[in-house]
């Protein structure tokens, strides 16, 4: 762990995977942004990989003032170890207040290993921060301007926030898609800290025999209008209903994660906690309960109709237009009346 | 021949099943009132290991922290084929992070020969995925996480599949390793009706000192009650039934990384989450009533 350092700036672990960004990392230069000028400090990422300097550029036009770059043949592709020891030495050197990583599948893999090593606070899969004050019950101690790192908890019943006084830095994992990318600005300069790590093949414990990557056949997270399936549509077959209402709206096909379980709907398709996470103008429940996961996936979008015929179904507490009635018969008649409206 | 393989597990309360009887009045949930299951990617966890044991021989330990109520899932798994099962239940545990969790265990752990560490993935109570990677750290051996299938084991080499979110990626690393197992890995394997013969009146010493003290109605600290406890302990012993139990003594854990002072995380609050209605309006499943919806949504530019 590192000691309390107000003066140590705010950072973000710029994720990347052969070259190409990941979203998290641009996803979290926003709100970093905004922690680093309530705090006062600077912003920086930190880009690790080999060859991926081209990618400083794009990090400071998202808003980062600094970018810590290390670059090694043995951090061309991610390893725990390795990208671990390296984070470890840049925050025992630099001693930033706030390190934030994505909770894709290679930030739940890194951060906790590097918290451990640290000996220092990590909170998992957060969906806000902020920063705010902390009075210690037992001792009375006032701790300012602490990072509030706000997660659900319980299966999403309830809401946490947890903070780390003491042990630095203050760590968190952040939820795909639920911080708002900001926009480029691309007269942004920064500073590009160049920094040597020593590395070995004793770094590397694992040997990566073969990977196999599929682009994601639809893209949730910036669908405008979404029309997601649950369990109550009742089969794949009858899940055509969800496609056709979807395309006569230009929407994106969607489902919870009962009706993905059930085989009516591909993986990739899936809205929820362990999903994605989606803030439409327009979300179509149909058939969907509305168990608190799915919720906390899609409770942001604008605008929810929900369609079930459980008047007591949960995803009726969020929704604006309740519609209480056989989804087989509502559906059509939802089609038909957007034709006659002549919507695209 | 075979491997040593130490299972972490964790009794959790089912979120997800949240049903109307555990609701508050006020839309939050009852926690305690919610039923204690075995978390359910350990299972997965435990099958993987199970499947090593089936193939190549060895020994299963599995251990777990929590309050004297997990030697429930103990004993589930042994009824599923486990060898060995370990409660690891102390007062002073209480308040564990992540991070504080991860040391204890790893105190446990170190106390075994292992060459095959398992978790599952993240358990459903915290969804954090921390304690695995935090405790191969604390061992000093390589992970891999989210291991959907295991490839091959050979000698001291091990080749796993693990999901990378769109897609997957083989890996192969020298023992000893520690896995974290997803859900898509396996499907468990029920408990054994032989097993459950076996296993069914096995205990933890604080369950049979809980036992022990239902029968009889002398003060807790009565010699009496501490010479039955003892003596049935033993006979469970004998039999090979009474389920072993460790706390952070016999652990040799530093308390200062224990519990409340071990965590370095703090809650500064909680809220349940209430599933308020907004601004919201029902809406006829009629043509008429479909139609005007529609075409406020319309004039309302949500639609276009």
């Amino acid at each position: 762990m590192i000691d309390v350092n107000r003066k140590g700036e705010v950072w973000v672990f710029a994720e990347q995977h052969n070259g190409q960004l990941e979203d998290t990392p641009i996803e979290l230069l926003g709100k970093a942004r905004r922690l680093a000028d309530t705090l006062g400090v600077k912003l920086a990422a930190t880009l690790l990989g080999d060859n991926v300097k081209a990618l400083a550029t794009k990090l400071i036009h998202y808003g980062a003032d600094k970018i810590y770059l290390v670059e090694h043949p043995l951090l061309r592709a991610y390893q725990t170890n390795s990208f671990a020891k390296v984070m470890c030495e840049l925050i025992g050197k630099y001693k930033p207040q706030i390190v934030l990583y994505g909770a894709t599948i290679t930030g739940r893999d890194l951060a906790p290993r590097i918290a451990s090593e640290m000996k220092a606070g990590l909170t998992a899969d957060c969906t806000d921060l902020q920063i705010g004050d902390h009075t210690t019950a037992i001792d009375k101690k006032l701790h300012k301007n602490l990072l509030f790192q706000i997660r659900p908890a319980f299966g999403g019943n309830i809401i946490a926030t947890i903070i780390n006084p003491e042990r630095w830095p203050q760590m968190a994992t952040v939820r795909e898609g639920v911080m708002l990318p900001p926009e480029p600005d691309i007269k942004r300069r920064g500073e590009i800290v160049t920094e040597n790590i020593k590395l070995t093949q004793q770094d590397l414990p694992l040997e990566i025999l073969a990977e196999h990557k599929r682009p994601k056949k639809v893209n949730l997270k910036t669908a405008r209008i979404i029309v997601a399936g649950g369990a109550g549509v009742g089969s794949r077959e009858n899940f055509k209903l969800v496609w056709d209402l979807a395309n006569c709206l230009g929407a994106a096909p969607a489902g919870s994660r009962a009706a993905v379980d059930l085989g009516f709907i591909d993986s990739d398709h899936q809205v929820g906690q362990t999903g994605t996470t989606v803030r439409p103008a327009l979300y179509i429940a149909v058939g969907i309960s509305g168990a608190i996961q799915h919720q906390a996936g899609m409770s942001q979008s604008q605008k929810i109709i929900a369609i079930n015929n459980d008047p007591d179904a949960p995803i009726f507490g969020i929704a604006h237009y309740k519609i209480v009635g056989d989804l087989n018969e509502v559906v059509p008649l939802m089609i038909k009346a957007i034709k006659e409206k002549g919507v695209e | 021949m075979g491997y040593n393989c130490v299972v972490l597990i964790k009794q959790v309360p089912d979120t997800k099943r949240i049903t109307g009887e555990v609701m508050n009045d006020d839309g939050t949930v009852r926690r305690s009132a919610l039923p204690a299951i075995f978390n359910p990617e350990d299972l997965n966890a435990l099958e993987l290991v199970l499947q090593i044991k089936d193939k190549f021989g060895g020994h299963i330990t599995v251990i777990t922290m929590g309050l004297p109520a997990a030697g429930a899932v103990l004993r589930d798994s042994l009824f599923r084929g486990a060898d060995d099962a370990i409660l690891l239940t102390d007062p002073r545990c209480a308040a564990s992070d992540t991070l504080a969790t991860s040391y204890i265990l790893s105190c446990a752990v170190k106390k075994i020969d292992y060459d095959i560490v398992l978790c599952g993935r993240q358990a459903i109570d915290g969804d954090t995925a921390q304690v695995g990677p935090q405790l191969a750290e604390k061992l000093g051996i390589p992970q891999i996480t989210y291991v959907e299938q295991l490839i091959e084991l050979t000698g001291r080499t091990i080749t796993a599949q693990r999901n990378i979110g769109n897609g997957w990626q083989q890996v192969k690393t020298t023992l000893p390793v520690l896995l974290t197992v997803t859900g898509e890995a396996n499907e468990p394997r029920v408990a054994a009706a032989k097993k459950i013969m076996k296993y069914k009146n096995a205990l933890t010493p604080v369950e049979v000192e809980k036992e022990v003290r239902g029968q009889i109605s002398e003060p807790r600290t009565s010699v009496r009650g501490a010479d039955l406890v003892e003596k049935k302990c033993s006979e469970l012993s004998n039999k090979g039934l009474l389920i072993k139990q460790w706390n952070l003594d016999s652990i040799g854990a530093d308390l200062s990384w224990c519990g409340q002072s071990g965590s370095p995380t703090k809650v500064h609050r909680i809220q349940s989450v209430v599933l308020a209605a907004k601004e919201s309006k029902t809406i006829e499943p009629t043509q008429n009533g479909i139609s005007d919806m529609i075409h406020e949504l319309i004039e309302d530019k949500i639609i276009a």
